[in-house]
């Protein structure tokens, strides 16, 4: 089978920052054609931990977060649904006096972006939050933020740009893309073939392999984050659990299930090849019960991972091709992509549409890995 | 990390039938297994052994299967010296060189180079009204509350659904003093008749099953064939049953109720072990592939028993055997290939008769298609038929995976066990595709739910042959 | 007020344990959902719609029949032997308590 179409825009990739992308694109009045290898938002984007927050980010992605911040509280609006995003709080907990000097610094630094935090000392944290058990020092709270399901989102972003008129081809790999001075050609394994004008590279875990086609190196590699989630319980946890080096994270949602992650699974980029190990898993899960003591005789009844890209300095690739005029990445948010999504998308249409964005993006750019720039 | 193993390490993983025909087998040979079993006692389902201390006879147990059942036992505790026995003990994943085990709510890992996978079963469950109510059982259930704990589920049973398991229950609970209302299959008279060719390629098992019909109907159990529309009410229980026949309806006072169409075979954990699928049109089920003799499309994993495709408990001992010879044959060991052609005649010919009892027992076919919107088809999660149709509808979706993580269908503890026939037929039905079509559900571990809070035994099971009790 | 119905192996020694406080006996031998359905209607709660639920498959395969003891602990009733002493909770919807 072979098949020709074009669009003004081509995307690769299926997952929440080609779909947001998308639907900004559409809301601009772009055509865009986006071609995704299984299902939209199979890999890291629908089976992430779920995490919405800002806090804890290096402060150079606040900027951008801060812009996503305000996007999620418009999602219902944007994409029909507000696919359980809760505003529950974000808790960092630290186990001693070092880790607690690091969320008092972090504070600082927040502050200059505008993110508020809350430092709690052990008391205070133990009152407020009494199902913490007793390992725990003292913690940051951020009160806005929060957590959605992963699953809705990712699919709530595709079934909007869909309605928007993106022409979306799901079951598409995308094989080789390449220019010729005037515009984008991209042939996928069944034949089709897409001609643009413009390309984004959201491929996810498989963006660095699309950038080695436009001459660009970069260092990704592909993590496994571990999850896992128990049966429903009572609910007693409101805010989104983290702590002071991510040794694992917890998250109880409205039907009562703890999701928790922690850890690195095992995997190959193939698809459906992804796999938690359970001596990681049992490490964190023995982390989690420490410091929620209920959770010690929940019922775990699933684990999975999926396939995240990730990069040496865990910041993303965001912003131009430094080679090819056009092209535009977005990848490697290494574990950190699910809050930041929305503003990517709209990031990507200023791009496309504008030539440039407002928020500082800067230090997420791929020429930061070009030959020149990795010395030493 | 089989690298590191200097001799092969096998475990089989299940102690019904298939199982342990397979331990004898390699014993046999030579090798020492490590046999992995949930149950305290081995048997399976169908051989299921009651506590230690229980006074009935084998006969009385297993009727006509005694002597069988008797055989297994006995070969089995002749086994136990020369083998590694973990009873009471869940595989829950398999990570392609370990096992995971739980064993006494602690945590061990078990290297393997070679698997014999037999996990069996269990009753194919369709949705009706009322189908969560206390009271309703599967068919198995109450065999096993029969078999294993010398109790009935109810006072006045209705028994309903299809196979010959809904005929063996009925004369086995009517023989223990049990009163059943009555024995209500979805199938007809006509396609048994139809049946019937293939089902005489079995004809002790067939003249069985036609002496259970006598029998039941000798002691005015009554039975009603054709049965629709299945309907359980009651308040907090099982109080009675409704169905429909030829447009009439009908409705009787019980208090228990046992239903099952057949049964679905446990495929976790060769779905775990990358084993590869297909779709078996007979089964009506994804199942891993298997050659003639057991072997999987991975090196070094068997399947026998009902546990790879549904052929019974005969058909399980063989296959057992069979696929135990594979492996041997697999080392580079000699075998004797007058038995391994034996084996493989005598599996051939219960496949003919299974595709006799399909035949003369067809699963509803109908009832995704007037199952109402109302009626809950994931127990786990309280997940509704309109639920899953709504998302077809609303969000397009084709595939089974994709509709698990919509709607939550099959997210429970069970984590699609007992739901997933059912949803991908309400899939199946609002897309107008087929039941292959749809998908099948990912596995993920852990195979069954285990609590947060499982030590973490630091010895892996080959370290510690010493201990095993 | 009880589902199932004993009709064989009567003669076991008997076991004292505890059903949402009120002290009652079972069969040594007896799994935890033939100790508890031979004198209650039902094992637990669903946490969803609060409804009863009295187990399903006896073979620990459809997970119906988890209950939960006095101080938290998951019991998988069909297949856990019923132990003197035990402090069993069936009117409860499942889920840990702090």
């Amino acid at each position: 089978m072979s098949e020709h179409l074009s669009a003004e825009v081509v995307i690769i990739g299926g997952g929440l920052m080609a779909c947001s992308a998308a639907l900004a694109l559409r809301r601009m009045n772009r055509s865009v054609l986006l071609l995704e290898q299984g299902w939209c938002g199979a890999q890291a984007s629908g089976v992430n931990y779920g995490g919405v927050r800002r806090q804890g980010r290096p402060p150079i992605q606040l900027p951008l977060a801060q812009r996503s911040h305000a996007i999620w509280q418009r999602l219902p609006e944007l994409i029909g649904s507000n696919c359980e995003y809760t505003i529950s709080g974000h808790l960092k907990l630290a186990r001693n006096e070092e880790e607690m000097a690091s969320l008092e610094d972090y504070r600082a630094q927040a502050e200059e972006f505008g993110l508020q935090l809350e430092l709690l000392g052990r008391a205070a944290l133990r009152q407020r939050y009494p199902w913490l058990g007793d390992k725990v020092a003292g913690g940051s709270l951020c009160a806005g933020d929060g957590h959605a399901n992963p699953r809705l989102v990712a699919a709530a972003f595709a079934l909007a740009a869909k309605r928007h008129g993106a022409i979306i081809h799901e079951g598409t790999t995308v094989e080789t893309a390449s220019f010729d001075g005037k515009q984008f050609t991209v042939r996928a394994s069944n034949g089709l073939e897409v001609t643009a004008k413009f390309l984004l590279n959201c491929a996810g875990a498989w963006g660095a392999a699309f950038a080695e086609q436009f001459g660009e190196h970069v260092p990704e590699y592909p993590i496994y984050p571990n999850m896992w989630v128990t049966e429903a319980m009572p609910k007693l946890v409101e805010p989104n659990v983290g702590i002071v080096g991510g040794g694992f994270y917890a998250r109880q949602v409205a039907r009562g299930n703890f999701v928790l992650g922690g850890g690195r699974g095992t995997g190959q980029l193939a698809i459906g090849s992804t796999r938690p190990t359970s001596a990681s898993m049992f490490a964190s899960m023995k982390m989690a019960y420490e410091f929620i003591p209920a959770l010690q005789n929940a019922l775990v009844i699933r684990s999975w991972t999926g396939v995240e890209g990730a990069l040496p300095d865990h910041q993303p690739v965001l912003g131009p091709s430094a080679t090819t005029p056009g092209l535009f990445h977005a990848f490697g948010f290494s574990g950190a992509g699910f809050q930041l999504a929305p503003a990517v998308g709209e990031v990507l249409a200023e791009l496309v549409v504008d030539q440039a964005t407002a928020t500082p993006i800067q230090a997420f750019s791929i020429a930061r890995f070009s030959a020149h720039n990795r010395g030493s | 990390m089989s690298e590191m193993l200097n001799e092969p390490r096998i475990v089989i993983v299940g102690a019904g039938p298939a199982g342990v025909r397979a331990a004898e087998v390699l014993v046999a040979a030579g090798l020492r297994p490590v046999v992995v079993d949930e149950n305290q006692r081995a048997g399976g389902q169908i051989y299921r052994q009651p506590p230690a201390g229980f006074v009935r006879s084998k006969k009385q147990l297993y009727g006509s299967e005694s002597a069988k059942a008797d055989a297994l036992h006995h070969t089995f505790d002749r086994l136990r010296s020369a083998i590694d026995y973990l009873p009471e003990t869940l595989v829950w994943n398999c990570d392609g060189q370990q096992l995971d085990l739980l064993r006494r709510g602690q945590q061990q890992s078990l290297p393997y180079s070679h698997l014999i996978l037999c996990t069996g079963a269990i009753d194919r469950v369709l949705p009706f009204p009322g189908w969560l109510l206390p009271g309703v059982y599967t068919l198995g259930a109450a065999q096993v509350a029969l078999k294993a704990q010398g109790c009935v589920i109810g006072s006045r049973m209705v028994l309903v659904g299809t196979g010959p398991l809904l005929y063996l229950l009925a004369y086995q609970y009517a023989k223990a003093g049990a009163r059943i209302a009555a024995v209500l299959d979805t199938s007809s008279f006509s396609g048994k008749l139809r049946a019937a060719p293939d089902l005489l390629k079995q004809p002790l098992t067939f003249a069985k099953g036609l002496y259970f019909l006598a029998w039941l109907r000798c002691h005015g159990v009554r039975i009603v064939e054709g049965v629709q529309k299945i309907a359980v009410s009651g308040e907090q229980k099982v109080e009675a049953i409704t169905w429909h026949k030829n447009g009439r309806a009908e409705t009787l006072e019980c208090d228990a109720v046992a239903s099952g169409f057949g049964l679905r075979s446990e495929t976790q954990l060769a779905d775990l072990a990358a084993c590869a699928f297909e779709f078996n049109q007979l089964n009506q089920q994804w199942l891993p592939q298997r050659d003639g003799a057991g072997r999987s499309s991975v090196k070094g994993v068997y399947l026998a028993g009902d546990g790879s495709g549904i052929a019974g408990a005969d058909a399980a001992e063989l296959a057992g055997k069979r696929a135990a010879l594979a492996l041997l044959e697999d080392l580079g060991q000699s075998v004797d290939l007058r038995e391994t052609r034996r084996l493989d005649r005598a599996l051939h010919s219960i496949q003919g008769f299974r595709r006799g009892l399909e035949r003369a027992f067809p699963a509803p076919v109908e009832w995704a298609r007037e199952c109402a919107d109302e009626e809950i088809i994931c127990r786990c999660e309280e997940i509704t038929a309109g639920e899953l149709r709504h998302s077809v509808k609303q969000a397009g979706t084709v595939e089974i995976n994709r509709l698990k993580a919509l709607t939550r269908v099959g997210m429970g503890r069970c984590q699609g066990r007992v739901c997933s026939a059912a949803a991908a037929e309400i899939l199946a039905c609002s897309t107008g595709k087929s039941l292959a079509q749809v998908g099948r559900l990912r596995g993920q571990p852990p195979v069954k739910p285990f609590p947060v809070a499982v030590g973490v035994v630091q010895n892996s099971v080959a370290n510690s042959e010493r201990e095993i009790a | 007020m009880s589902l199932f119905t004993r009709v064989a192996e009567t003669q076991r020694a008997s076991i004292t344990f505890s059903l949402d406080g009120r002290s009652v006996t079972a069969l040594a031998g007896d799994t935890v959902l033939t100790a508890v359905l031979t004198q209650a209607d039902s094992l637990r709660l669903s946490e969803f719609s609060g409804k009863p639920r009295a187990g399903f498959c006896l073979i620990g395969a459809c997970q119906d029949c988890w209950m939960r003891t006095e101080d938290g602990q998951p019991v998988r009733a069909c297949s856990t032997e019923i132990q003197s002493g035990m402090r069993l909770l069936s009117a409860v919807s499942g889920g840990a308590r702090e």
